[in-house]
């Protein structure tokens, strides 16, 4: 409870500055409105403009809240024009991708881990896999795909996989090596199989690894699946809002889409989060 | 476990190491970690091996348990290789940490390598209870490693040592990181286990009086290189109070123990 207050204080704060920069950004395009009208602006005038534009620089927070109920609360999930299925459109893409790049990232992990050849050959390409900046790949990824005749939710999903699988190949590979040294003499004591070893010890050793590489990768596929929605034209998800947003110069719309963007990433997270919170308690891992 | 594996000629040896030497060989140059170490240690025998550190003793007791292979030289445990001896499971190794595994139960950790090994599921229940009786910590087989002292988790890691019944019991400096009078406790509850069970045991300590207690041999030895520089057969009866380390035959064995020590330091 304590730290309530400062956490409003900070809101605050920042709420502040919003609409402040909301008046100095958009007062031009207020002044020359009023110029051509012939008519003097003054200062209250001027604010209460500033916050009420149609389509501003910068939208006032007030604006973007009302944008975002009116489009999740007051529509139906199913309307084309509900923020809330254009974010689970975004979000089944997202899922996917993660799942996927979870699949890939774990089964690199064990290969480096367990295999000589591609512990000493795969990370470089891993690496360099994720110094391709994605806005580059991800047409071509879609391009590619559609040509062979895949489209809608799996190219997205791809792009996320993309991006996710390598938190994880990460993360897993330094768990699934955080055994000790006696740890692993003391398998051998006893004569245990690599499968045995692998269940039994290497795997809920890595527990705490994986869970951190979880969030990263599930921020990293919601990036992806937005991404992934830019350069189809998209009629539907975040990123198709996004793209349609600026193109008509809808910055609420667009503002309002980033918001519901970041509630579902912070929403994904944080589910990771009390997964992780449960599972490390009920194995001790957490003290 | 053991039925399958011919006994050796002279029955009652349980290993022997015969001009067994193991060199590391490391950026500074070799490390002579072992040099022409010769040892018998026989059916029923507690050992102690005794000396500065560096001087191999976990070195030795890792080749026996095939954790390290030998330069040159053999080591025969029960009558065949470390390697055949560690396949046969014929050995447990307490190391000087515990090492529990935090996710699992203290009984979760004692049926770690009944599960390993393939032993059904009713026979790990019972074997669990009897070891966890055989070292005091009956009742606790549903706590978790953090709720129990150092000593206690040191116990349940012998325990863990027990559970399959080998007949040889390795353990390095296992009570090295507890205070003293835990110690003491845990090094009565040791003869006392070592007595009910018959098992053969090697045993390493860098303390005297730890070594003379425990022992019915001590080993001593010395480093650079590391090697066996006396062998000291305790003329203790096996039954032992605590208060034996104040008799006079006691302190005799201590003080050439001592010699042993010290005599190992002159040679460099
Ligand atoms: N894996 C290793 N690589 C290189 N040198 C080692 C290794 N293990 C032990 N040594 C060296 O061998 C010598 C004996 O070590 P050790 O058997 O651990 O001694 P002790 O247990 O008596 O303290 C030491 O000088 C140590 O540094
Ligand atoms: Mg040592």
């Amino acid at each position: 409870m304590r730290a309530v207050v400062p956490v409003l204080t900070v809101v605050a704060v920042i709420v502040a500055i919003w609409y402040a920069a909301a008046v100095w950004l958009n007062a031009p395009w207020a002044r020359d409105m009023a110029a051509r009208q012939d008519r003097e602006l003054g200062a209250a005038e001027l604010v209460v403009d500033t916050w009420s534009q149609d389509k501003p620089k910068l939208p006032a927070p007030h604006q973007v809240v009302t944008e975002l109920w009116e489009t999740t609360v007051e529509k139906s999930v199913t309307s084309k024009r509900s923020l809330v299925y254009h974010a689970w459109v975004t979000l089944s893409a997202t899922l996917a991708g993660f799942g996927l790049g979870t699949a890939l990232g774990f089964a690199l992990a064990v290969g480096i881990v367990y295999i000589r050849v591609m512990d000493m050959s795969v990370m470089p390409w891993v690496i360099a896999s994720q110094t391709i900046p994605i806005l580059a790949i991800a047409p071509m990824i879609i391009v590619v795909l559609n040509a062979v005749g895949v489209s809608g939710l799996l190219p997205k999903a791809v792009i996320s996989m993309y991006l996710s699988f390598f938190p994880v190949v990460v993360g897993m590979v330094k768990g699934l090596r955080s055994p000790s040294a006696m740890q692993l003499d003391q398998m051998r004591t006893w004569n245990a199989t690599s499968a045995q070893e692998f269940v039994k010890l290497r795997l809920p050793s890595s527990m705490p690894y994986l869970f951190a590489s979880l969030k990263i990768a599930m921020a990293a596929s919601l990036v992806g699946a937005i991404v992934g929605e830019l350069p189809t034209g998209a009629v539907a998800g975040l990123g198709a809002r996004l793209l349609a947003g600026s193109y008509y110069g809808q910055t609420i719309q667009i503002w309002s889409a980033l918001f519901m963007a970041a509630a579902v990433a912070a929403a994904m997270v944080g589910l990771i989060g009390v997964l992780q919170r449960v599972t490390l308690r009920r194995m001790g891992l957490d003290r | 476990m053991m039925d399958g594996t011919p006994k050796p000629a002279a029955a009652s040896t349980v290993i022997s190491a015969s001009a067994l030497n193991l060199t590391f060989e490391t950026n500074d140059g070799p490390v002579h970690a072992l040099r022409d170490v010769n040892l018998e240690v026989g059916k029923g025998d507690f050992v102690s091996f005794i000396g500065p550190s560096g001087c191999g003793k976990t070195t030795f007791l890792r080749v026996m348990a095939d954790l390290e292979q030998p330069t040159s030289g053999t080591v025969l445990v029960n009558g065949v290789t470390p390697e055949e001896a560690r396949k046969a499971r014929a050995y447990g190794y307490v190391f000087q940490a515990a090492g529990l595994y935090p996710w699992r139960t203290i009984g979760g950790n004692i049926r770690l390598p009944l599960e390993i090994m393939g032993y059904d599921k009713r026979v790990q229940a019972e074997r669990v209870k009897e070891v966890l009786a055989l070292v005091d910590l009956a009742g606790f087989e549903k706590k978790y490693p953090w709720q129990l002292s150092g000593g206690m988790q040191q116990r349940a890691s012998i325990a863990r040592a027990l559970a399959f019944e080998a007949d040889i019991l390795l353990m390095d400096e296992p009570f090295g990181a507890l205070d003293e009078i835990v110690r003491d406790h845990l090094n009565e509850q040791l003869l006392a286990l070592w007595a009910r069970t018959q098992k053969t045991i090697c045993f390493v300590t860098h303390s005297i009086p730890e070594a003379v207690y425990l022992s019915t041999k001590i080993v001593v030895m010395s480093p650079r290189p590391g090697r066996i520089t006396d062998v000291i057969e305790s003329t203790l009866p096996r039954e032992r109070p605590l208060d034996i380390r104040d008799t006079p035959e006691f302190l005799e064995i201590a003080h050439r123990v001592r010699e042993g020590l010290r005599a190992g330091h002159a040679y460099d």
